[in-house]
């Protein structure tokens, strides 16, 4: 980045109790140096672009999701179809906007469940340590050896079939591999000095865990994060496959990659689109991760 | 410089990494392929579906298991090379029937096991008695109730088994004596619940109820067919080679034949454009009309003794109204959905029994009439579809079978006027479902055992197994019954016309099309002509060099 | 920590035991049975495949017969499989997955760790976007994607390679590399994103103020810890690709443990489930404890455990 090198270094995060008790001042700073980075800021800009895309487009197209022209087929892109139709001779532009919607829909939230347990539960263990967290490590251990594909047979016998079973069901698996991180990284910061001295300074394990400990973390799990995000994508795909979740006519985009593959050397379009999309996404969210992370992470905003 | 350091590493690497991969691909590339070098061994190279669940002629039910034993075992009589009624003659040399067709000997050749044993008429009397046995609990065991007895032997009712009618009048000869008239016995014959198995390496391997005996395992298998086993790769390739001993060894012109169990449709055919496969499972329907364009040699699309249909709930309403069925199924326009959807050549299903059987004219009973639907729509109350209670198409997990269930949920909003969902469930919760009535609409197929309409119209009797629609109608299995004992095949077939005419006046399914196999074939494979029953005898396969 | 690692493996059993149990539990839950067909089979009949296999026994008695037997270390046959113990099926298909698993975690450490140093420690220059951005398509393209891709690319276009079958070494480069790029991907992200993390402490700006070389404080100072993210995805990398390579073991026809992992549950095989699923569980305590000792020995504060 260009504008970089005329930054000026940033102090070291300061130790002092009441500071650190200041949570505001460290978010405004970060915004104030997010909105320095333009690759980040593009890319925000960029996703709101594709999240306006999916959510208003459907109602501006002319076509609808469903109509089919089974005498049309499958037809490349023209002025009158802009990304093609399908093989059901269904219109690919608003089939990839709805399904946009599905999938940022479940991406997001399924990370952000993921996320919300797997932050609380990592930095719980880490931070409390011992017993507990040997015994809550295990418990990780155990939901990671259980076969999924049975899990998801069973949930989707036991409870039918609902999008909100598939954030829970995805939600559950994905908080894994965070609540580790977050763990490491927890016993990692909590050995160091400003953490002795909250401590020392008798404050609540709660608000040393939630004021302190969680937004040192951020930097990792923001990472972690984006790269949540296209792994839930990816595993919402392979549960519809699978018969969970997104129901027909409805589709996802990895509904629709999927679909596209089979095809990709006849109808290369119902490949190239939805798949350009999903890239797209998650470049944007990788982006802004990182600038994020950037902005989170005072320490490293130097250089 | 730390960079410049490391660059100068990873450059290092990768070209290394390049390097490697450039000297396997000077090795692998260019030359003759697979499929060449097969051609010049003579050897076979067929995908072959999945991967058998085993090669017991008695315990599998699958299509990959049939199309293996079809190289490896042969019964009394085996399929034509083009016929699909006239039966080649295998085991049997010769077979006569009494007027009626009750009672049916066969004259044994001389033909050897693998295992040196001689293949006798009382192998044939064990093989029967094993699949028939309750303790081993054959699946398919229901094919041979057409031999007299055979019901109360299998149900326990009696342990006799010289109670049921096969009988080996000496080593040579064996009489089979059915339930009733059955003209078309030799046809049901070809199935592998027919075939016979060697009795000495059945009983030194458990015995014989044992499911889990160890004679059909590579090291211990025993055939009599014209390959016998030679290899067999979990998941990779199951090779048979020539058998000299095979009695007509002289016809047999393939040195050996390669099944390679490929699920993945597009693993297939990448395999089969690569050059590793004369002959593929099957094709992607998407890519049909493509592959008729570019390869009109090699693409094969050839009618299939099956019928693609919905069945539908009787038991839980709209659906136990005849009309609301009858509203359905008429307003699928099928002639479209053949042509742009499943596109495989396809017929549009005017009745159950698919066409193609003679003496036996397909029904054409149900037509595309929109006008006619919506008026019966109207008539059970509801008028353009206003007030008609959602409902649901059960499909299994499937491509091809989600966009057909589309292609009608669409049909049936523009026509009707009436919304219907689809939603898939995982194969072994669908047969749950639909056997026990959980569904409103549910997506069904059906391939006959043989070449004849009882294989298809039996399954909709009263407490039939695969009826699962909760439809029964006395009249109609009173005709099924009536066509079993029928004098002779034309009054049969007259009986059974006005059975499936009752069923699809009743409707309890809505036929949809009549399969049809797509496959791609190398053109050197000679000897493969189209099949109803897709039952292709190996032994008359060659392989065409150049 | 030589107690560590014997707690840790208690641990392991008692974690082993309760997924046994659960995934026993699960199954018998399930709807669909091994035996169900898309043709009925009579009642009687069913009656009598049933109680060959133990199905016609209480779900309590049958765990306890498959515990004792497990514990004897026999898993029992499969129910759909004829003449196919779950040992032997085991024992032919996991030297396949650890094979393909190895080679694809070569690729993914032997690309993904070294991309991830460059471009952290050439932060924002082409050094760091190109390795990066191809980090992103290769986590962006699901790898029923870039199988097919790459077969048709090297095998049916170029005919370099062969596009499916496990037949030697020619036909293992493109499964191992399509399951490995996608790891390779994560790894170079956890990377890079550690060795910022790292570059940015007070301590290696001290370090360069007082003229330590850049070097030095890379593989001395910095890779030690940086490395503590990629590791600590380690775990979860090994067991994914040992046992998550369904779909690359679908496509490219690898007799692997993936294929039977969802044979077997779809099958409703049950103690063929069972018997995967414990060795897939064993694989990851296994793995954990590597990983929790790895950490230990990059990062000496972790030493309580």
């Amino acid at each position: 980045m260009a504008d970089l090198a005329s930054k000026l270094p940033l102090a070291p995060a300061p130790l002092v109790p009441e500071q650190l008790e200041q949570g505001s001042s460290l978010w405004s700073d970060a915004w104030a140096r997010l909105r320095k980075n333009r690759l980040a800021l593009g890319s925000l800009f960029v996703f709101i672009l594709i999240c306006l895309f999916c959510v208003v487009g459907p109602w501006l197209s002319p076509y609808d999701s469903q109509t089919q022209n089974l005498f049309g087929g499958a037809e490349a892109p023209s002025a009158k179809h802009w990304f093609g139709t399908d093989t059901l001779g269904r219109d690919l532009m608003v089939r990839v906007m709805e399904g946009g919607r599905i999938s940022l829909l479940v991406g997001l939230v399924a990370t952000g469940v993921s996320l919300l347990i797997g932050v609380i539960y990592g930095a719980t263990a880490g931070y409390v340590g011992g017993k507990v967290d040997a015994a809550m490590m295990r418990f990780v251990d155990l939901l990671y050896a259980l076969p999924f594909t049975i899990f998801v047979i069973l949930l989707m016998v036991a409870f039918g079939r609902s999008l909100w079973l598939m954030f829970i069901a995805i939600g559950c698996v994905e908080w894994l591999t965070m609540a580790r991180i977050v763990r490491a990284g927890v016993i990692d910061l909590k050995k160091q000095e400003f953490v002795e001295a909250a401590v020392s300074l008798g404050l609540s394990n709660r608000r040393i865990i939630l004021r302190h400990l969680i937004p040192n973390v951020l930097g990792p799990v923001i990472v972690i994060a984006t790269l949540t995000v296209p792994a839930v994508m990816l595993l919402e795909a392979f549960l519809s496959f699978l018969g969970l979740g997104v129901q027909p006519p409805d589709a996802s985009w990895g509904v629709l990659i999927n679909e596209g593959q089979q095809n990709m050397e006849i109808f290369a379009w119902l490949l190239i689109f939805p798949a350009f999309f999903f890239a797209l996404t998650l470049f944007c969210l990788n982006f802004l991760g990182d600038g994020l992370r950037d902005a989170l992470d005072p320490k490293s905003a130097g250089d | 410089m730390i960079a410049a350091m490391m660059i100068s590493k990873a450059t290092r690497f990768f070209r290394g990494a390049l390097a490697t991969l450039c000297c396997s691909l000077l090795l692998a590339c260019g030359g003759p392929t697979e499929a060449d070098r097969a051609v010049e061994e003579g050897i076979l190279l067929i995908g072959n579906g999945s991967e058998p669940k085993g090669l017991d002629p008695h315990l599998v039910t699958g299509v990959p298991e049939s199309q293996l034993l079809r190289a490896l075992m042969e019964g009394l009589v085996a399929p034509d090379p083009v016929d699909d009624l006239a039966p080649a003659p295998a085991m049997a040399e010769s077979w006569e029937s009494n007027a009626d067709f009750t009672v049916w000997t066969f004259t044994l050749r001389e033909a050897k096991w693998t295992n040196g044993d001689p293949v006798t008429a009382g192998d044939f009397v064990y093989s029967w008695q094993r699949i028939l046995s309750p303790a081993l609990g054959a699946e398919y065991a229901e094919m041979l109730y057409v031999i007299r007895g055979a019901e109360d032997f299998h149900a326990g009712r009696t342990t006799d088994f010289g109670q049921v009618g096969v009988r080996a009048i000496d080593d040579r000869t064996l009489e089979v004596t059915l339930e009733g008239p059955t003209p078309h016995f030799l046809g049901m014959l070809m199935h592998t619940s027919f075939l016979p198995v060697n009795p000495r390496a059945v009983e030194e391997h458990g015995g014989m109820t044992d499911r889990q005996s160890g004679w059909s395992t590579l090291e211990n298998y025993v055939s009599n067919g014209p390959f016998k086993l030679k290899a067999w790769v979990t998941n990779q390739v199951i090779e048979v080679e020539r058998n000299p001993d095979y009695w007509d060894a002289a016809t047999v012109q393939l040195n050996g034949i390669r099944f390679f169990p490929i699920d993945n449709v597009g693993t297939e055919e990448a395999m089969f454009r690569d050059g590793r496969l004369h002959l593929t499972n099957t094709v992607s329907p998407d890519k049909i009309p493509s592959f008729r364009q570019e390869m009109p040699d090699q693409l094969r699309i050839e009618p299939y003794l099956g019928s693609y249909f919905y069945r539908i709930n009787t038991t839980r309403p709209p659906f136990d109204d005849v009309r609301v069925r009858r509203a359905l199924a008429l307003s699928i326009d099928k002639q479209l959905l053949v042509d742009r959807v499943t596109q495989g050549g396809q017929a549009p299903a005017t009745g159950f029994t698919p066409s193609g059987i003679a003496g036996y004219p397909a029904s054409t009973a149900v037509q595309y009439n929109p006008e006619e639907a919506k008026r019966l729509l109207a008539e059970a109350g509801y008028p353009d579809g206003r007030g008609f209670p959602s409902a649901e198409i059960l499909i299994n997990t499937s491509e091809s079978h989600r966009k057909i269930a589309q292609a009608l949920q669409a049909m049936w909003k523009e026509k009707l006027g009436i919304d219907v969902g689809i939603y898939n469930q995982e194969w072994k919760v669908y047969l749950d479902s639909q056997s026990q009535l959980d569904y409103d609409i549910s997506r069904a197929g059906w391939i006959g055992d043989y070449v004849h309409p009882t294989s298809f119209l039996d399954i909709f009797t009263t407490g039939n197994g695969n009826n699962d629609t909760g439809w029964s109608n006395p009249a109609y299995d009173a005709l099924i019954r009536r066509a079993r004992v029928a004098p002779n095949e034309a009054e049969r077939m007259q009986l059974l016309q006005q059975a499936e005419a009752m069923l699809l006046g009743d409707m309890p399914i809505i036929p949809i099309y009549w399969y049809t196999r797509v496959y791609l074939k190398d053109p050197r494979v000679q000897g493969w002509e189209p099949k109803l029953l897709d039952n292709h005898p190996f032994k008359y396969v060659s392989l065409r060099a150049g | 920590m030589l107690k560590f690692i014997a707690l840790r493996l208690l641990q392991g059993v008692l974690v082993l035991l309760a997924i046994y149990a659960a995934t026993f539990f699960l199954v018998a839950m399930t709807p669909g049975s091994p035996f169900s067909s898309e043709r009925a089979i009579r009642p009687e009949i069913l009656a009598q495949i049933e109680a060959f296999y133990g199905y016609d026994k209480p779900a309590l008695e049958r765990f306890w017969v498959a515990l004792v037997n497990m514990l004897q270390g026999e898993f029992g046959p499969s129910a759909v499989y004829a003449n196919r113990s779950v040992t032997a099926i085991i024992g032919e298909a996991f030297p396949v997955s650890l094979h393909l698993g190895g080679m694809a975690l070569l690729i993914a450490l032997g690309l993904g760790i070294p991309a991830g140093i460059v471009a952290a420690v050439r932060r924002n220059t082409w050094l760091d976007y190109v390795p990066m951005s191809a980090a992103m398509v290769g986590i962006c393209l699901p790898s029923f994607v870039m199988g097919p891709l790459l077969a048709l690319i090297f095998g049916i276009t170029l005919r370099w390679l062969p596009v499916a079958g496990w037949f030697g070494p020619d036909y293992w480069i493109l499964p191992a590399a399509t399951l490995g790029l996608v790891y390779a991907a994560y790894f170079a992200r956890l990377t890079r994103g550690g060795m910022l993390e790292m570059l940015n402490q007070d301590w290696v700006r001290t370090a360069r103020a007082k003229g330590v070389p850049e070097r030095r404080i890379i593989f001395r100072h910095c890779l030690k810890g940086g490395l503590i993210p990629a590791i600590t995805f380690l775990g979860p990398a090994l067991a994914g690709i040992i046992s998550g390579s369904f779909v690359v073991e679908t496509i490219f026809q690898v007799p692997g443990l993936g294929q039977w992992f969802v044979r077997g549950a779809l099958n409703r095989d049950d103690f063929l489930i069972l018997g995967l699923t414990l060795l897939f569980a064993a694989l990851i305590v296994v793995m954990n404890l590597l990983v929790d000792i790895a950490q230990v020995a990059l990062n000496p504060r972790l030493k309580h455990g």
